[in-house]
Order: C-alpha cells, then structure tokens, then sequence
C-alpha cells in the first residue's frame, strides 16, 4: 500500500487530503497519474501536465521516480513559506 | 510538530519571542560577535487587497528536514556559528511574527549574508504554504517575492 498526500490547494482539486491505495507491484508516476484520475480527473491532469511538484517519502522526486510499496508520495504546490 | 524552545528548528502554531529566542542563541558560543536576525511578519495589504488573516499549511517532517539542511548548509558554507530557524503554521494575524531566522557568528559580515540566503532558500524549498483571506474570499498564495 502506498500513501498520497495533497497539500493547500491541491486539497480541494483532489477533493481529499490524503488516499491510500494497494499497489502489487512498483509503479510509475503515470500509472498512479492514471489510478488518481479515476476519482479524481483533474488532479491526474495535474500530474500529467507536471504542473506540480512530486516528492517521495519526503525527498523531491520527479515524473520518472518508480513508487514501490510503502512509499508515501506527495503533491506539491509552489511554496510560499516565509512572510 | 516540535514546540520544545531549545530545538533550532521549529514548525509551531505558537507565537515566539525574539528576545528569548536570541538569548537562547547567545548561549551557544563565547565567540558570537554578531548576530543577524530577520524576522517576517503578517503583512496587510498584498497586491492591492487587504488581508483580514494569513494560514499556513506545511508538510510535517519533510519542512523540518528542509529547514535542518538549509540550517546545516548555512554553516557551512558562510562560517558561521549556529542557526536557528522558527516557523509558524495555523492561523496569523495582521503584524504578529510568521518566521524567525537567527544566524550568529564571529563577525557581522558572515551572519548577513547567511540569514539572506537562508530566508530566500526556505521560500524556494520549503514545503510551506500561505493562504490569505480577503474580503474576496480565501486564496493559496503561488508566489512570493
């Protein structure tokens, strides 16, 4: 099982803050572009066009990173920390 | 979240003293000779609209790794002493403090230029996000300068 996290605005595009989903095997980012836009298609065309950024168990990632079981995989919107 | 006030990295809903949190930093060497400080606060007018309240949002455990390395780096590549970083999350309002870099070293000049760099990196790396409220409703911020 792998664990999605969708932070600020992604939240009300994914309508979630966070999906669990049971993979058999290692994926790729398109193949999990494909599995998020069956609930959500907008958010898989998000991802798709790379129109956010991508990490992996807390290190940033990219569209070609393989996701294997246990990974926990986030969406990010451009930061805007600091004042 | 860590709240515990000796940390040099912290991600609090609580506010935070400066005094207190340069004091603490003081402490760290006998050899402090300057310390530079930036201090970011809840501003209230952004692109001609006035902000009623700021909310940030951050990703727990990776912001703090990020803060860590850009703390870690800003050692050693300045020469500096020590850092520390704070910064909040939750709601802010108009002019209360949002972020908190304090470098400290042996002379002015290193410390400058570590807590500049250190303020433009956190923007650029640091999983954290503004939301701002107006009379127009509530918006993600996208862009900082």
């Amino acid at each position: 099982m792998i664990t999605v996290k969708f932070f600020a605005s992604l939240k009300a595009i994914a309508e979630r803050e966070e999906d669990h989903i049971e993979i058999e095997n290692s994926i790729s980012m398109d193949q999990l572009s494909d599995i998020i836009s069956k609930t959500s298609p907008k958010m898989g065309d998000i991802i798709r066009d790379k129109k956010v950024m991508i990490s992996v168990n807390q290190e940033m990632a990219d569209s070609d990173t393989i996701i294997h079981d246990g990974d926990e995989v986030a969406f990010l919107p451009p930061f805007s920390g600091g004042s | 979240m860590s709240t515990t006030t000796d940390s040099k990295i912290r991600i609090q809903l609580e506010d935070f003293s400066v005094t207190d949190e340069i004091e603490s930093m003081k402490k760290v060497s006998r050899n402090i000779g300057g310390i530079t400080t930036f201090l970011g606060t809840g501003r209230e007018l952004s692109k001609g609209e006035n902000i009623t309240q700021l909310n940030f949002e951050h990703y727990p455990k990776m912001a703090e790794k990020k803060l860590e390395e850009i703390r870690v780096q800003a050692i050693k590549d300045y020469g500096i002493i020590d850092m520390s970083i704070i910064h909040r999350i939750g709601p802010i309002e108009i002019g209360e403090n949002i972020v908190l870099i304090i470098a400290v070293g042996e002379h002015r000049k290193e410390t400058f230029k570590a807590c500049e760099w250190a303020i433009a990196e956190l923007k650029r790396v640091t999983p954290i996000w503004k939301r701002e409220t107006t009379s127009k409703g509530e918006v993600w911020v996208q862009d900082t300068p």
